[in-house]
């Protein structure tokens, strides 16, 4: 089986196929950025982004994400670690407690950008609205997704830049 | 301050951001076992038999555990030792661990776990807790001799003289429901034994010298022998610690005596069946009112229902007594508060801490008294209300810090434009299908643990020859951002750079019992302790460096990472080489120990805290007529801090505050059927989803009291106690209908009216 996570490909043997995939990158890759927290695809915890599009891995197996591209949260940084912006903007805006469900939240935020750099805090609300956290009461992380806003808020052509940045 | 500081600083959020902070489940240790507990299908029911053999026989697991494996004490608990690591002579309620199924995987763990069979005779199960109290109820602990586990009482002037001096008496029930936590991390222990025979735990805990002493009592082990370290924790809110620390003994009982490394990470549904929850109440209140508005008496009963073991009851619910008026002056109270046992889910300690409840209930009486009075609900509680000097209903005076009760609420009524607002109403009128409402309510609290216990807390600041310095101390990092807020005391203090702070990896090993993290006390009793570590600090090198600084020791000045004398100053990196050169540790201790307070349990008469916050929330709603639904439009908090040592996480405490007090009024609810909870995962028990809330402001009132060496005080159980009853004011003055229970439910056009009766 191929994988591609966070721009590197990788063989996976296929008795592997129908491993939870959660427990999969926590356990035999180590991303344990990408938390399990109900186990039912409730909380959002889990989230990491396939082709783009957030999603809870708590409940997909390995096999579901088999050709497709996987960006976990170990993948938001830049190589050389510095922050992205919009992980730079949660520290900032304190949108960041207990931080269990912060790479969930980020890489929903992150999605949720890539398609609507222009979005109003409501929308916003909507779209993490799928993530839960207990600590903050949301408003300093829509803050803060608010905050990155206009650094997505570029021509298309660096936004796909972006994209295979942050995939490589 | 600088401009790090000021964008919220914390010591943990690079690596929280990034994936790269290791929780509990995230450590990896080779030729780790898994464990799993065992539940019985019983609520009460008294045990015959654990026939283990078949899970024991199954391929991979290495062992299963029962009480009788437990070396040590097999009973448990902070206040009274009723909590089993394992239950033993019966089961007391569903949440009740009969085993534990150690294996070579978490899967093969769960698997063996349904192989245990308990052969149990079932008990008639006691859950309702005013039944419970009836003479001849079933015991739930036989040894009590009474399911009444606790009592306290207030006895303050003479009700009956109060209510004939009263132009009229309001009487009213108010009931709450039992809330889960909802920390998102589960609990989780790792534990691993060490050549030296030292059992290392890491665990999802909140308060690790509890854990230790819950582990050490348990294996029979000294408490050095026991080693809590410090791990990032997905939350806690007063949640994650008895239940948490049964699951560290029980992961370090495996590791012992398997000798080897042992994890168990906790599923949702098991830590929503097995953790403690949020006390319901049942409060009966009196309240006698004279024609000019003033509060002449309260009568007031509460019930708590506290499940099957103490936990903490007795203190949750000390708190409800002493608090049960409000921030309100009353010369005449009579208050009876019972703890009772039965064999619903455990309950204990959770943010707010037996205030929640209180308030509730209190913040819709003052409303409803004015009502019948005449008056505003502003007016009626400035009338009523705590001012500088005042005496509380235990006969404590509130001086010694700044009374700011009335400046908080104009606060909150300025910032929301609050009396204008409440003129526009819809009082259930409304020509479109949306009622509007705004409504407010507030609060005193009582700083830290009060007549609960001993009250010290422990810092260490270790500065090395390079100078860059460790700095710990006995208050546990929940996800709050304590370790920050210390360190933000400790650079302020000594007048150094962050950056050459790092936070010690805490550890039980390293500083003396300080206490719990609960109660709101961390940065109080924790900043209290670095600011007296860091004083003690500066006079040993002022001591030491005040000759080569040409000037008395009590006129060095520590800033800008210097050490500054009257006309020259030394660089704090070559200050402390000098000090090492010289033969002097830059080492220093600080112990901060609370004020005294006293209490007489007999007529719940004493100075019960040694300082008080203030606080005021207020929301703006509006009620669907047709669906009942309750949108959230708008809230403010305006809550006094002493001091805000970092500001941007002080607001973060009163969003969450307001956010889980949203769910205690509108959305969560632990179900119970027969004893057995209902709603055991996130798809079944609502917490609020960003949607659910609506855009908050939050109003810091800085007036640092004299008492705290860093001037703060609290903020985290404060900014959760107030939104539900501020809710209820609201959803009132839309519909024109008090709600007397919670959470929360409107009924729309389309359903039957409402059961409870309409306001006053």
């Amino acid at each position: 089986m191929k994988l591609h996570i966070n721009g590197k490909a990788m063989e996976v043997a296929r008795e592997l196929a129908e491993k939870r995939l959660v427990e999969f990158l926590r356990e035999d890759l180590n991303l344990t950025g990408a938390k399990n927290a109900c186990g039912i695809g409730a909380c959002g915890a889990c989230t990491i982004l396939i082709d783009n599009e957030p999603m809870k891995i708590c409940i997909m197996q390995v096999k579901d994400v088999e050709g497709r591209r996987v960006l976990t949260i170990e993948g938001m940084a830049a190589a050389d670690g510095t922050p992205h912006p919009l992980q730079q903007a949660f520290v900032d805006a304190g949108a960041i407690q207990c931080g269990f469900c912060t790479p969930g939240m980020v890489l929903t935020a992150h999605a949720f950008l890539l398609q609507n750099p222009l979005a109003t805090r409501e929308e916003i609300r909507k779209a993490i609205h799928g993530n839960l956290c207990r600590c903050t009461g949301y408003q300093q992380i829509i803050d803060a997704i608010q905050k990155a806003a206009p650094h997505y808020q570029r021509r298309p052509c660096e936004q796909k830049h972006e994209i295979a940045t942050a995939a490589n | 301050m600088t401009e790090r500081e000021s964008k919220g600083w914390r010591n943990d959020a690079y690596a929280k951001v990034t994936g790269k902070a290791k929780y509990t489940d995230d450590l990896k240790f080779s030729n780790l076992l898994h464990a799993a507990p065992v539940y019985s299908d019983c609520v009460h029911a008294k045990i015959e038999s654990i026939i283990t053999e078949d899970a024991e026989n199954y391929p991979g697991v290495v062992r299963v555990f029962t009480a009788r494996d437990v070396p040590g004490a097999n009973h448990c608990g902070q206040i009274v030792q009723d909590h089993r690591i394992f239950a033993d002579d019966k089961i007391r309620y569903h949440g009740d661990v009969v085993a534990m199924v150690v294996a070579e995987s978490r899967d093969i763990a769960i698997l063996a776990s349904r192989l245990v069979r308990v052969e149990a005779t079932p008990l008639p199960a006691v859950l309702d807790p005013e039944q419970a109290m009836e003479p001849d109820a079933v015991l739930v602990h036989k040894n009590h001799g009474s399911n009444i586990l606790n009592t306290h009482k207030i006895r303050r002037g003479n009700v009956e003289r109060g209510f004939r001096e009263a132009a009229f008496v309001i009487e009213e029930k108010f009931q709450t429901q039992f809330v889960e936590h909802a920390y998102m991390e589960t609990e989780v222990a790792v534990c691993v034994p060490r050549a030296d025979g030292v059992i290392e735990v890491y665990g999802s805990m909140q308060h690790p010298f509890s854990t230790r002493r819950f582990t050490s009592a348990c294996l029979g082990a000294a408490l050095s022998e026991i080693e809590v370290v410090g791990v990032p924790m997905g939350g806690g809110f007063g949640g994650k610690d008895d239940t948490a620390a049964i699951v560290c003994a029980r992961t370090a009982l495996a590791a012992k005596l398997l000798n080897r490394p042992v994890k168990m990470m906790y599923r949702r549904d098991w830590s929503i069946r097995e953790s403690y929850k949020r006390h319901p109440y049942r409060i009966y209140y009196k309240m006698g009112v004279t024609k000019d508005g003033r509060i002449s008496a309260v009568q007031c009963r509460i019930v708590a229902d506290a499940g099957a073991y103490c936990s903490v009851t007795p203190w949750v619910t000390w708190r409800s007594t002493v608090q049960c008026c409000g921030p309100y002056q009353v010369e005449n109270v009579q208050c009876d508060t019972y703890g009772v046992y039965t064999n619903n889910v455990v309950t204990g300690a959770m943010r707010g801490f037996g205030s929640p409840q209180m308030n509730f209930a209190m913040e819709q009486m003052v409303e409803i008294a004015a009502k019948k009075a005449g008056l505003s609900g502003i007016e009626f509680r400035r009338r009523n209300m705590v001012r500088q000097g005042s005496l509380t209903i235990t006969g404590q005076r509130l001086d010694g810090h700044k009374v700011s009760m009335e400046q908080v609420l104009e606060a909150v009524l300025g910032e929301m434009d609050y009396e204008a607002k409440l003129a526009r109403c819809s009082f259930g009128k409304s020509d479109s299908n949306e009622l509007y409402g705004i409504g407010l309510a507030m609060s005193y609290r009582g700083v830290s643990l009060g007549a609960e216990g001993v009250d010290f807390c422990a810092a260490i600041i270790n500065a090395q020859a390079d100078g860059s310095i460790l700095l710990e101390t006995g208050i546990h990092e929940n996800g709050q951002g304590s370790e920050s807020a210390l360190m933000l005391v400790c650079a302020r203090e000594l007048g150094v750079d962050i950056s050459r702070i790092r936070y010690r990896r805490a550890s039980t090993s390293n500083i003396p019992d300080s206490g719990t993290t609960v109660a709101s006390r961390g940065t109080i009793m924790g900043g209290g302790a670095v600011t007296l570590a860091a004083q003690e600090l500066k006079n040993k090198i002022a001591g030491a460096l005040c000759e080569k600084l040409k000037c008395r020791p009590e006129d060095v000045r520590f800033e800008d990472n210097c050490i500054i004398g009257k006309t020259n100053r030394i660089s704090f990196d070559d200050a402390m080489q000098a000090m090492f050169q010289s033969q002097r540790f830059p080492y220093a201790f600080g112990v901060f120990k609370a004020p005294r307070v006293t209490w007489d349990e007999q007529t719940g008469q004493g100075n019960a805290y040694f300082t008080w916050v203030y606080g005021c929330q207020a929301v703006e709603l509006t009620v669907n007529k047709k669906t009942g639904k309750v949108k959230l439009l708008n809230a403010a908090a305006a809550h006094d801090v002493g001091k805000a040592i970092n500001p941007e996480m002080v607001k973060g405490q009163f969003f969450g505050g307001m956010a889980m007090g949203t769910g205690f009024g509108l959305h969560e609810e632990i179900k119970l059927r027969d004893g057995k909870i209902t709603n055991l995962n996130f798809n079944t028990y609502r917490i609020p989803r960003a949607m659910d809330l609506p855009e908050m402001k939050a109003i810091l009132i800085e007036n640092p009291d004299p008492i705290s060496p860093s001037g703060a005080k609290s903020i985290g159980e404060p900014a959760n106690e107030i939104m539900a009853p501020a809710i209820a004011n609201a959803i009132y003055h839309a519909t024109g209908q008090r709600h007397f229970s919670l959470p929360i439910h409107v009924a729309g056009a389309a359903e039957e009216a409402p059961k409870e009766k309409c306001g006053a």
